[in-house]
């Protein structure tokens, strides 16, 4: 490992743009805020790429140690940096989408009111998410957990006085908690058992544990806490449920956070701590098995939703589904490899869709989409690829991820049949759900720009609507192209979902990662040896197969919604309450409402407010209060004001005083 | 000789009456003379030990209390008298200005 002090530049450039855009940004004019915004997220870009220029697989890791933190005993944390092939997969992710998606918000929120509170948490985003990526232990990157979750918070409740925004804020935050909370035990675990948190140590602690019971079971046990952590941030079941909410926040955000980053940051804690996995196999299938139900349950759930962001919200649960099944099955550079493309694409999707609604004045009903093709010419084609690059069409990049997640899914070890059958099964799904989207946002004719229809949507849809400023457009009616200031990252990132996945033809991706992945690597490798020889046939027909279950979904979607408008209409009524269990999202929000939810709100209300609350800790002060007045209001009649009762008392007490010393003297 | 006992008797039924005066009655004059009453109810007790111990520091002490008393009734039936001329009763219960 090399000393590189350059690694506490990377996050420590955005938090500064992030101070001085919050510090001073009510003040300073648009452009002085988008040029700082720029200059540090940009220059954090440039310092990752100074960065991957001289690494290579065989490289040692970077590090650095900034500070001294905890010295607990024996228990030493230091506030320190780490940058491996891993780590700078993301960190190049990371730095090189949000780069891009800092360039879009700049167009996407010019006229907004909170401009410069928008750029400042993004930055602050920025910031974490960096933090998290290059820690070097387990309480660092809870640092940047935690801080990404605050971010995440702050913007998904960016317009807070909209009450839908400001609740999905909380619901995020809330839901997020649970997860926090399994991870922080894990944490936990971890010093008792291994005494460190620096992912060096624990890990070479873990590979030292002797065989037996005791040592998977607690493996196994922090393992399926860091699930559940990483079920909290990436949107698993059973905590997935933040995430549609999300997309409340403005469009950039859903692209930069619930997309592109911050949900793929529990991906990339469960591929960080392979050594742990690999050690847990229940732990393994237990990720693989939520992985491989998150992917279908969101894709059927993604096939009726109308939103358009709210499709793409579930479509991106569905892919993180993917990448757990990934890691599930042990393909944790597969799992890494799809996060990035899924980058790429899904970044790209949401930034399309947000240039759609900002070109057609904040509506994102799909039903009111329509023709606009015509109208937005660069949307529409960077749009296309990347709904063919989601559906997994060759070449574009995800057909190399979700083609290798599959073929681990059956080939490896941990995999089974099942899980590549689900997989088919959830691409099918999710390319017949993604042309759908395309079919009704881009072919057929425009069905909004209705006068009546428009001015009844700012009245009252328009709580729902993304874009806080379309009232000032004006354009409700003539959908337009948008500026090349939000178009040019479209393009950049269009070219990625192209070519992003080139890298791992010839399983270079894999190699690459190899060093972080050793252990796992090194059985994974010889699998492959063994398998490459038998298993190219099989290999080749299952691409086949997925390659076809997505020509299927476009097909059929292109039938449905193109040839035969009509027709989806009429098989949603024939479902009946099938499609509607489906459409209201399995009910499992009201699920939730009623299992956890509403028992909290009442145990709270009558057992914690009215009983404990009101019943012991208020009831204990207002009867000691009544107490003493009672009491004073009975001695009260001493102070009478009447000389004679005074003297009485005094009479009294000096009788009492020498019936004392009268009864003393008699005993002595 | 008459026994201590018996002028310990006569001291406290002077003094117990004092207190009773003192409490029953309503006019300024008798309550003055039930505080008279008590003192020397007091001193009684004073010179009866005094001579049973043959010490003198009790009749001294009888001396002083006689001072004060004396004292104490110049400066008391002043206060009378002023209070008569302001609320021109002489009972207690109606001088009550400080009660609440």
């Amino acid at each position: 490992m090399t000393q590189n002090p350059y690694l506490w530049l990377v996050p420590i450039l955005p938090l500064a743009g992030a101070a001085i855009n919050g510090c001073f940004g009510r003040r300073s004019s648009k452009t002085a805020i988008t040029a700082i915004a720029l200059i540090f997220s940009g220059a954090a870009f440039a310092l990752a790429l100074f960065l991957a220029a001289g690494f290579s697989s065989a490289s040692a890791p970077y590090y650095y140690d900034l500070a001294h933190w905890l010295r607990a005993g024996a228990l030493q944390v230091d506030f320190s940096f780490y940058l491996d092939q891993l780590s700078l997969v993301m960190l190049l992710v990371v730095t090189g989408v949000g780069f891009l998606i800092h360039i879009y918000s700049i167009g996407y929120m010019w006229d907004d009111d909170g401009f410069y509170r928008f750029m400042a948490y993004l930055n602050l985003f920025m910031f974490f998410m960096l933090t998290l990526v290059l820690a070097k232990n387990y309480l660092v990157m809870f640092i940047g957990w935690e801080g990404v979750g605050l971010a995440s918070y702050l913007l998904i409740g960016f317009w807070f006085t909209k009450d839908s925004a400001a609740s999905a804020g909380k619901k995020a935050f809330i839901v997020n908690r649970i997860g926090d909370f399994g991870f922080l035990i894990a944490l936990f675990l971890m010093i008792k058992h291994f005494n460190s948190l620096d992912f060096n140590a624990v890990f070479a602690a873990v590979q030292q544990m002797p065989m037996g019971a005791a040592s998977v079971g607690t493996l196994t046990a922090i393992g399926l806490l860091l699930m559940v952590g990483a079920a909290g941030k990436s949107a698993q079941i059973p905590l997935y449920v933040w995430l549609p909410d999300a997309m409340e926040g403005p469009t950039p955000v859903s692209a930069l956070i619930h997309a592109a980053t911050m949900v793929t940051a529990g991906v990339y804690m469960v591929a960080r701590s392979s050594a742990i996995f690999e050690r847990a196999p229940m732990a393994m299938t237990v990720v693989a098995i939520i992985g491989t139900l998150t992917a279908l349950f969101a894709a059927t759930i993604g096939m009726a939703q109308t939103d358009i962001k709210k499709v793409l919200a579930y479509s991106t649960v569905s892919q993180l589904g993917y990448m757990f099944m990934a890691c599930g099955v042990g393909a944790f550079s597969a799992g890494v490899f799809h996060l990035m493309t899924h980058a790429f694409f899904k970044g790209l999707l949401f930034l399309a869709a947000g240039s759609v609604i900002h070109g057609i004045g904040g509506e994102q009903d799909m039903r009111k989409m329509g023709g606009l093709r015509k109208y937005m010419p660069v949307t529409f084609w960077t749009m296309s690829i990347a709904t063919f690059t989601i559906a997994g069409f060759p070449p574009l990049a995800a057909f190399f991820s979700k083609d290798e997640i599959l073929w681990k899914a059956y080939s490896s070890p941990n995999g089974s049949w099942i899980y590549w059958l689900i997989g088919v099964i959830t691409a099918f799904l999710t390319s017949f759900y993604m042309f759908r989207l395309w079919f009704l946002t881009f072919f057929g004719d425009y069905r909004g720009g209705d006068t009546k229809e428009a001015e009844h949507h700012s009245a009252s849809a328009h709580a729902h609507s993304d874009d806080s400023h379309s009232g000032t457009h004006g354009h409700g009616h003539e959908p337009h192209e948008s500026p090349w200031v939000m178009l040019g990252p479209l393009v950049v990132l269009a070219i990625l979902s192209v070519g992003g996945g080139w890298v791992g033809i010839g399983d270079r991706f894999e190699h690459f990662l190899a060093p972080v992945f050793q252990s796992g690597a090194v059985a994974e490798m010889a699998h492959e040896t063994g398998a490459e020889t038998s298993g190219g046939g099989t290999e080749m027909t299952l691409t086949i197969i997925s390659v076809a279950a997505a020509l299927l979904g476009l097909l059929l979607a292109g039938f449905l919604y193109v040839r035969r408008p009509q027709l989806p209409a009429r098989i949603a009524a024939s479902l009946g309450g099938l499609y509607g269990l489906v459409s209201h999202k399995y009910y499992i929000d009201e699920l939730y409402s009623a299992l956890f939810v509403k028992p909290l709100v009442d145990g709270s209300t009558t057992i914690l407010w009215h009983g404990v609350d009101q019943g012991i800790i208020d009831a204990a002060v207002n009867e000691s209060a009544t107490a003493a007045r009672d009491a004073s209001d009975d001695v009260r009649h001493m102070q009478s004001g009447n000389l004679r009762s005074y003297a009485g008392w005094i009479a009294a007490g000096g009788a009492v005083v020498i019936a004392y010393m009268v009864w003393m003297g008699v005993t002595h | 000789m008459i026994p201590l006992s018996a002028y310990l008797i006569l001291s406290g039924f002077l003094f117990v009456c004092g207190v009773l005066g003192f409490l029953i009655k309503r006019n300024i004059i008798t309550i003055f003379m039930s505080i008279e009453l008590m003192l020397n109810g007091v001193n009684l007790s004073f010179v009866a030990f005094a001579a049973q111990w043959h010490a003198l520091s009790g009749q001294v002490f009888v001396f002083f209390v006689m001072v004060v008393a004396a004292a104490e009734a110049a400066v008391g039936l002043a206060i009378i008298i002023a209070v008569y001329r302001t609320r021109e009763t002489l009972n207690v219960d109606q001088v009550n200005l400080l009660k609440l």
